[in-house]
């Protein structure tokens, strides 16, 4: 069952937002789910000025290609090596070990709470 | 377009939990788990898939088998009592309609099995062909169900199924035990015949179960209460598809098509120009002058196999290019008709269509990866071929 954590932001695109600093960033369960079992991560360069919305890299599954998108503008700070050698981490841990990105945050995009993102997708 | 049809094992998918999706006018699981785990299953130990959207055309009468030897590609007279073969049908101008497996049932009577979006197709093509013939085609496919059973232990697994039982009164003249690849049996299941074909598109030993739609839920659920201890999952379109890539064979609508001939596609030895009639003469098939000229002229393009040397596959519709010094697409020499990562090889894998100068085996090639050349290089086929023992 879809499992969103309250303490947590999300965009419509699937990708939740935990606003530590910098903030750490993520694609959703529902994301998972949909996806099938991801088999190849391109995440942006560190050091990588980003604009919320944009277009930073690519979430590969088995059967489908899909962007990733920054829900925040700024700086990348780190990317997640290891899932990168274990993109499986996505499908196992999505909010855990399955991280995605860092950033520095200059601004950010529309963002959803726990309850928004919800009702978006119907769950 | 109507609403996709439902197979009669649609109520065990929903209970599964399975992602649904549409294929070939059918509402069929995509997966129940993981794409992955479910591949790795099969390879391992088995997988239980449901096909009865494959259509089945019975085609019973006198002249059965020349009508077959003349409607499709293949020398279909020359198959044994309760063998099966894998042929196509082509139009005159010696393009693919579809491929198909034939089994031969007894004498006079056989059964077609077509892709699920191409079985209208296939029934009449087959119907206008039939003018010389005395024959009788029937659509069966509505009152059954084709559950296949795919995996080293897939035999095992048929063993130990409760209900599924030989009848040496009804099996054909074999015995279970002895059942070779691309023949079939009849066996009993509840007390009611099933054919049971060893045959399957996963590269693995396997079994594909005619049952009514009746009695279909029934041998599902005997054949995963039966496996599940040895390792049987229920595997989804999407296992299929990858495991069929590996095992280096075409799907139609990607490998096979209206603008492909089985010679580009690498499947030259289904047309059977060798076909004679009785008197000696060479049999006359619809394609066969056209299919006869194109053996003899050099192809414009080749089927071939691609390994991805990095970790990002090639997906269908991709261009294969030049490979160059940096990451820029080369000149397009190709197409991608079918591409994944490998699970059981561990790197990408495809199919596609190249001109014939750049096809030779070790040929180094790049593949146009959404603006990125990634590095590939021609292999044969099959990519993976399970191991003999």
């Amino acid at each position: 069952m879809a499992d969103f954590p309250e303490n947590l932001k999300y965009t419509t695109e699937h990708e939740w937002l935990d606003e530590s600093t910098p903030a750490v960033i993520g694609v959703t369960d529902v994301a998972a789910e949909a996806l099938g079992d991801v088999v190849y991560l391109e995440l942006p360069d560190v050091g990588a000025t980003v604009e919320a919305g944009a277009v930073v890299g690519e979430i590969e599954s088995t059967k489908s290609v899909s962007e990733l998108y920054t829900p925040v503008s700024g700086t990348i700070t780190e990317v997640n090596a290891e899932a990168v050698d274990n993109p499986e981490l996505v499908n196992q841990d999505p909010y855990g070990k399955g991280w995605l990105f860092k950033v520095e945050v200059t601004g950010a995009g529309e963002l959803l709470t726990a309850a928004q993102y919800a009702a978006h997708t119907g769950s | 377009m109507g609403e996709d049809r439902k197979t009669p094992l649609h109520e065990e998918h929903v209970a599964l939990g399975a992602s649904m999706t549409p294929f070939g006018g059918w509402l069929m699981p995509l997966r129940y788990t993981s794409d992955l785990a479910e591949h790795r299953a099969v390879r391992e130990a088995a997988g239980l898939f449901d096909l009865s959207h494959m259509g089945n055309i019975k085609v019973t009468g006198p002249d059965a088998a020349a009508f077959l030897d003349h409607a499709l590609v293949g020398y279909i007279s020359k198959v044994r009592e309760m063998g099966a073969r894998y042929s196509m049908i082509c139009a005159e101008d010696g393009s693919v309609l579809d491929d198909l497996i034939v089994y031969r049932l007894a004498a006079g009577e056989y059964s077609v099995i077509a892709n699920a979006a191409n079985a209208e197709l296939v029934l009449g093509k087959l119907q206008e062909r039939t003018a010389d013939f005395d024959v009788v085609l029937k659509d069966v496919q509505a009152g059954q169900a084709l559950i296949a059973v795919q995996g080293p232990r897939a035999a095992e697994i048929m063993l130990a199924t409760a209900g599924l039982v030989e009848d040496a009164e009804i099996s054909g003249g074999t015995a279970f035990a002895d059942l070779k690849y691309y023949a079939c049996l009849r066996m009993r299941f509840e007390g009611e015949p099933v054919l049971v074909g060893r045959t399957g598109y996963t590269g693995e030993d396997g079994f594909e179960i005619w049952v009514s739609a009746d009695k279909a839920v029934a041998l599902w659920r005997a054949l995963l209460t039966a496996g599940e201890p040895l390792g049987l999952v229920p595997a989804g379109l999407s296992a299929r598809d990858s495991l069929r890539l590996e095992a280096g064979m075409p799907l139609y609508g990607h490998e096979l098509d209206t603008t492909t001939t089985p010679f580009e596609a690498g499947m030259g030895r289904v047309v059977r120009l060798d076909k004679v009639s009785d008197d000696g003469t060479p049999l006359p098939f619809v394609g066969r002058d056209a299919l006869a000229a194109r053996k003899e002229s050099a192809p414009a393009r080749v089927l071939v196999g691609l390994r991805g040397e990095g970790r990002r596959p090639a997906r269908a519709d991709y261009d294969v290019v030049r490979r160059g010094a940096g990451t820029e697409p080369g000149t397009v020499v190709g197409r991608v008709t079918s591409g994944a990562p490998s699970p059981t090889l561990g790197h990408p894998i495809a199919m596609a269509y190249v001109t014939p100068e750049v096809s030779a085996e070790g040929s180094e090639l790049a593949v146009d990866v959404r603006g990125r050349a990634e590095p590939f290089v021609v292999v044969p086929m099959p990519f993976y071929r399970r191991p003999q023992n």
